[in-house]
């Protein structure tokens, strides 16, 4: 049996499957499909301190190999989390990590301290896309400097380890990666959706309740791999790709392309098994190929 | 949770863009109970990429029917699969319909509009076997609207008609059948699918009635299992409205906590 084990320095995971936060609820909800422990790790839905109301319907528009979602990160804020859902995951063997929104810089901080003391967070992922108030509605992973300034504020309120998760809205993402890592980011992950747009041309009305949504899905694989190639070229600390996974072979290109681990996202909803299956399918390339240990793909393109 | 990743298609009736497919999918069929439904992946292609919500229709022994329309590009590859074709399904899921407590000799109306008839029958079925008294409401625009017309005439309980256009049984609305029928003889409870305006208008009359309605609700889903926060409806909980998942908390819900848009 091959070594799927993936070394992120601050965090050892069975194997590098993550699933993308957003699109694997609270972990609970799949457990009555697949083993949570099979999994390297699970990424929570987005966390506000505040519960969150979300976005009007329609809220999801399927597109040609993609899905445009505006949900709006609806949700049961920190202190539902931590009484009700928390206590249900901290006992399982695999990395439950918890990403953190915020509609400003403080109230990221405060999700933080309120859940950084909590026994079973093994890292909290930050997603910066979060519109912020603060920034009149501009998100911080939009630039540099925001991103920064953001990221050392957290950092400065925990020690448990961060992964700062970067929007793919930008001119220069490897900026924006940059800037993350020195404000002492433990990991970034890539991508988060692509801002899209569908329209009903009957009515002339958009298909979203709210405008734009993010387009997820095989349909941006190839520009998430892109970018996960260029970010993981640049920085030191360790990259975990996201993008339209939905086999054991994608799992392999993002690592190839420098990721060490990976999260798994639009196709948990097409099959709440799909996390393991992927999983099987990457002992099966293994075992086909050889390969004795998994993290030795990693960062492995040839360019000439 | 029981899953039919191999469920074979065993017999598929169409009319025009209506479809009934009988499958056969030994676990979910045992599973499943009135007013739940399955998701569907109708390809192994990315696109269309995720399943489509059906709900289900009738149960014969470890076989299930669907009923369905034509709507889009995952129903129209789901219309032309034939018999002997595997079908991958994943249910049964959500909160379906709640008998009537004390159910015998109660009378229970079931109001269905268009494609809205399809979780009716297994409902009926069911009230029936209970001992209730049930009265099935069908409704289309027109007689080609009531393509099951047929089998709900040959079911051991009483079925009315109706067509916008008159072509067939009551003309006009099946709102207005319903009034007809409720000024006659008050139901105990109703239970109704279909397209909005039929529950806004069914909504008022069972306020003004007084007599408890569940309602089934339809919507676009992405993963069907609560998982994704994407088919949500305005919903009383607590006597306050929220963005509430119809996948998970319904399809049914109670028609006195289901708030219509004009009124949020």
């Amino acid at each position: 049996m091959a070594d799927l084990t993936v070394d992120l320095g601050f965090l050892r995971l069975r194997n590098p499957i993550l699933t993308a936060s957003g699109t694997f609820g609270y972990g609970l909800e799949f457990q009555p499909y697949l083993d949570l422990e099979r999994l390297g790790g699970f990424v929570v839905k987005g966390l506000y301190f505040e519960p969150r109301e979300g976005n009007p319907p329609p809220r999801l528009v399927e597109t040609a190999s993609g899905l445009i979602n505006a949900i709006g990160l609806q949700g049961i804020g920190v202190r539902a989390f931590r009484e009700e859902i928390l206590p249900r995951l901290r006992d399982l063997d695999t990395a439950v990590i918890i990403n953190v929104c915020g509609a400003d810089d403080d109230e990221y901080v405060r999700v933080v301290e309120a859940l950084g003391r909590e026994r079973g967070v093994a890292a909290f992922e930050l997603n910066i896309s979060c519109p912020n108030v603060q920034r009149d509605g501009a998100c911080p992973a939009l630039a540099p400097e925001a991103t920064r300034a953001l990221v050392k504020k957290v950092k400065a309120a925990t020690a448990v380890p961060l992964i700062t998760k970067l929007s793919p809205n930008v001119t220069d993402i490897v900026a924006i990666a940059l800037a993350a890592e020195d404000a002492a980011t433990d990991a970034i992950s890539l991508v988060n959706t692509f801002l899209a747009l569908a329209i009903d041309v009957e009515t002339r009305r958009p298909k979203l309740g709210n405008v734009y949504g993010g387009l997820s899905g095989p349909a941006i694989k190839p520009i998430a791999l892109r970018m996960v190639h260029q970010v993981a070229s640049r920085v030191r600390v360790p990259v975990i790709g996201v993008g339209g996974i939905m086999t054991g072979g994608d799992v392999l290109e993002f690592l190839i392309a420098g990721a060490r681990a990976v999260e798994v996202g639009t196709a948990n909803f097409v099959d709440p098994r799909a996390a393991v299956r992927i999983v099987g399918e990457l002992e099966r390339f293994c075992e086909e190929k050889g390969i004795a240990r998994l993290a030795d793909q990693v960062g492995t393109l040839r360019l000439s | 949770m029981p899953m039919d990743p191999g469920a074979r298609i065993v017999g598929h009736e169409s009319w025009n863009r209506y479809h009934l497919l009988s499958v056969a999918a030994p676990s979910v069929a045992a599973a499943a109970a009135p007013g739940q439904f399955v998701m569907v992946k109708v390809s192994d292609q990315p696109y269309p990429l995720l399943r489509r919500p059906l709900s289900i229709h009738g149960r014969d022994g470890d076989r299930l029917e669907f009923f369905f329309q034509e709507a889009g590009v995952g129903t129209a590859i789901l219309a032309a699969k034939k018999p002997g074709e595997g079908l991958d399904l994943l249910g049964p899921l959500g909160r379906g319909f709640r008998p009537p407590e004390r159910a015998a000799g109660r009378l229970a109306t079931l109001v269905g509009g268009g494609r809205g008839i399809a979780p009716l029958f297994f409902l009926a079925e069911d009230l029936h076997s209970r001992g209730v008294k049930v009265r099935v409401l069908y409704g289309g625009r027109t007689a080609a609207d009531l393509p099951l017309r047929q089998k709900f005439e040959r079911a051991c309980w009483e079925t009315r008609f109706a067509t916008d256009d008159g072509s067939y049984g009551f003309a006009g609305l099946v709102t207005a059948l319903f009034a007809q029928e409720a000024a006659a003889r008050r139901p105990d409870i109703v239970y109704a699918c279909g397209p909005d305006p039929m529950f806004r208008t069914l909504a008022g009359a069972v306020r003004t009635l007084g007599v408890p309605a569940q309602f089934s609700l339809e919507a676009m889903m992405g993963c069907g299992i609560g998982a994704c926060w994407g088919c949500v409806h305005r919903i009383r909980r607590d006597g306050r409205p929220a963005w509430t998942k119809i996948c998970e908390d319904g399809p049914v819900f109670d028609a006195a906590d289901i708030v219509w848009p004009e009124e949020a």
